[in-house]
């Protein structure tokens, strides 16, 4: 399987081709892309560099444009996937249907991988983006289990890539509009979740609070460490009993689980956190290279060496498991 | 566009029951939609979990052909979030009948019913993201008669996406909580303890979703099952003369527990210039209640927010 890893910036790209990524993918420095953070992102020059370090190691880079454009601002759009063919990228991440048929009538040659924002979570919406627009590969939401998965990739014509580490939202992506609702800002529209501006932590007493614009994301103990405040990761109350009602704080790690994604046909694996340090990236990346070295030469994979890098010190295998949902 | 506004009368829809309501309760609500409601289109099918569909389906055919008796057009919505062989061929039935029934169109809540009716007439629902003048030109070239507009999306780009629209309707929702996400997990289950495959359909205990509150006791947002919705309920019948001025044709309000005849009424009224958007509201929290009102995404703001009403929206 294929290895594929965040670099949101320059030093980090370097940190994961350095690591073992197969491919690095990266975003330009705007709204275009799903992780749109101040300080994060490429421009122009930058990615030039990065391709042609990772190209002289054999280390390909993909480019996510996977936003959905805004109306009368499609032109940004445009522009970077014209860029993103011109410095040379393997592939181009979209998730906007009318970005996706203006790649594939501008640049047919171009490499076109569905975005895991565009929620295509079935055998006729994948078929579909294949057919409209020749799409090659397409990122799987994670909503599926490894059965359905499999049975997917026994139908469709097309790739598949899931989320092997790091950050799990528990909503299908791309259509989630918690954090546009408390905050203004979106992920579909922005390239942002649970932003950092309008993040908040208030001493009250000998708890802390987080706070997400004007809502209590969470209320912390002094015994509990303070996590930062992604909306779907929270505290609330239900029925008289708080609790956390859509995730626990957890990280996914699909460590355990990387031979059967082999079986059902996965042909990549992503690692999610652009948003990350190149430590944390080249720590990650190291770690599935060596167990994906070690399932290639026929040995036991040693589960739990990232166990330290998840959120709440706890990693879960997701909906890839039945028993999740 | 004034010629526009002029010549067509704004439609007023009932979009689908989003909530496990009992089916005796979905069928008089239903029949009062055919019989007493001021409403020019009612959408019936399962948007939400595909476990609810045994309860009701049956019933189908009849409220379909009582709804038309009423003089309605009828919608059948699909399921937002369609996973596994099952349910996508759920979906491959539903979408063939789209030249079979006439007086009913399909409305495509994921990109699978999309594919499946292109090149027929049908209806691209507001689970379909469709944010710029691109992707409404790819609905509308393979057969969108109709498109709803995602919630999030602020008056200007509502503004451009109408004067794109060429002969497609442009929908909107303006009443009722906001559907903001959908998972694979069941949220009403898992809040008792109950996973999806044993959930007892506790769902249907809460006939307009769960309140979720935050730890400070502030009103937040509401889980129907797989669904997240918003706390507060939208309502753009401040915004309704600018989104008529816009292009905006169709105006949905979304199912809930109150007297829903009656709210349909209002919102004519205002659609028609006969009240305003302060009667309507006045009128509504005698309807319904000590409710959150809500503008905020069309404002540009914070989905949350009620924007420049403040004071009325509390109730006073």
């Amino acid at each position: 399987m294929e290895l594929v890893c965040p670099a949101g910036t320059p030093a980090s790209l370097r940190a994961a081709v350095d690591a073992g990524a197969d491919v690095v993918y990266c975003g330009f420095r705007d709204a275009t892309n799903a992780r749109n953070f101040p300080g994060l992102n490429f421009s122009r020059d930058e990615l030039a560099e990065g391709i042609a370090y990772a190209r002289t190691r054999g280390v390909h880079v993909y480019l996510a444009c996977n936003t959905f454009p805004k109306a009368d601002h499609e032109h940004i759009w445009h522009q970077a996937v014209d860029d993103a063919v011109s410095l040379g990228v393997e592939a181009i991440i979209l998730a906007d249907i009318g970005l996706l048929g203006y790649a594939r009538d501008k640049h047919p040659d171009a490499r076109l991988h569905l975005s895991v924002q565009a929620s295509a979570s079935n055998v006729d919406a994948i078929r579909f983006y294949h057919r409209e627009f020749g799409v090659r590969r397409v990122v799987l939401p994670r909503v599926l289990s490894l059965m359905e998965i499999r049975e997917l990739n026994c139908a469709i014509p097309v790739e598949t890539e899931v989320f092997a580490f790091g950050g799990m939202c528990v909503m299908a992506e791309g259509r989630c509009l918690l954090s546009s609702y408390a905050t203004g800002e979106s992920p579909n529209m922005n390239g942002v979740c649970s932003p950092a501006a309008q993040v908040h932590y208030l001493e009250r007493g000998d708890t802390t609070v987080s706070k997400l614009g004007n809502f209590t994301i969470n209320v912390y103990g002094a015994s509990e460490k303070v996590g930062y405040p992604t909306l779907c990761k929270g505290r609330f109350k239900a029925m008289d009993k708080a609790g956390y009602l859509f995730e626990d704080p957890t990280s996914l790690d699909v460590t355990a689980i990387l031979p059967e994604l082999a079986a059902v046909g996965v042909t990549a694996l992503k690692i999610e956190g652009r948003q990350r340090g190149k430590a944390y990236i080249a720590q990650v990346v190291s770690s599935f290279r060596t167990a994906l070295d070690r399932i290639a030469a026929g040995q036991k994979v040693q589960t739990g060496t990232l166990s330290h890098m998840t959120e709440g010190m706890s990693g879960t295998t997701g909906a890839y498991q039945r028993g999740w949902q | 566009m004034k010629v526009d506004t002029l010549s067509e009368r704004p439609k007023l829809v009932m979009g689908p029951v989003l909530f496990h309501w009992d089916a005796q309760v979905k069928l008089d609500f239903y029949a009062r939609m055919a019989d007493e409601a001021d409403i020019d289109i009612v959408h019936v099918g399962e948007v939400v979990c595909s476990k609810r569909m045994p309860f009701f389906d049956k019933h189908l055919p009849d409220v379909i052909e009582r709804l038309h008796r009423g003089g309605k057009q009828v919608v059948v919505s699909t399921l937002a979030l369609v996973m596994g062989g099952r349910e996508a061929e759920m979906i491959r039935d539903v979408t063939a009948m789209a030249d079979d029934m006439p007086g009913v169109l399909i409305e495509a809540n994921d990109m699978s019913a999309a594919g499946l009716l292109a090149g027929h007439p049908h209806s691209i629902g507001p689970f379909v993201n469709i944010y710029n003048e691109g992707t409404l030109r790819h609905f509308a070239r393979r057969g969108a008669v109709r498109v709803g507009l995602p919630w999030e999306l602020p008056m200007e780009s509502v503004q451009i996406l109408c004067a794109h629209r060429g002969a497609v309707e442009i929908e909107m929702q303006v009443f009722g909580r906001v559907p903001l996400a959908i998972s694979a997990r069941c949220y009403s289950a898992r809040a008792q303890g109950l996973h999806k495959d044993g959930c007892r359909y506790v769902c249907g205990d809460h006939c307009d979703g769960m309140d979720v509150d935050t730890l400070d006791g502030e009103a937040f947002l509401a889980v129907n099952g797989l669904q997240t919705l918003s706390h507060s309920y939208l309502d753009l019948s401040g915004d309704i003369p600018a989104l008529q001025q816009a292009g905006v044709g169709v105006f949905r309000l979304s199912p809930h527990s109150f007297d829903m005849v009656t709210i349909a009424g209002l919102y004519r009224q205002v659609i028609d210039g006969k009240i305003t958007s302060e009667d309507l509201q006045d009128r509504l929290f005698d309807l319904c209640g000590d409710i959150d009102l809500a503008n905020g995404f069309l404002h540009g703001k914070p989905g949350a927010i009620f924007d420049e009403l403040p004071d009325r929206a509390r109730g006073e």
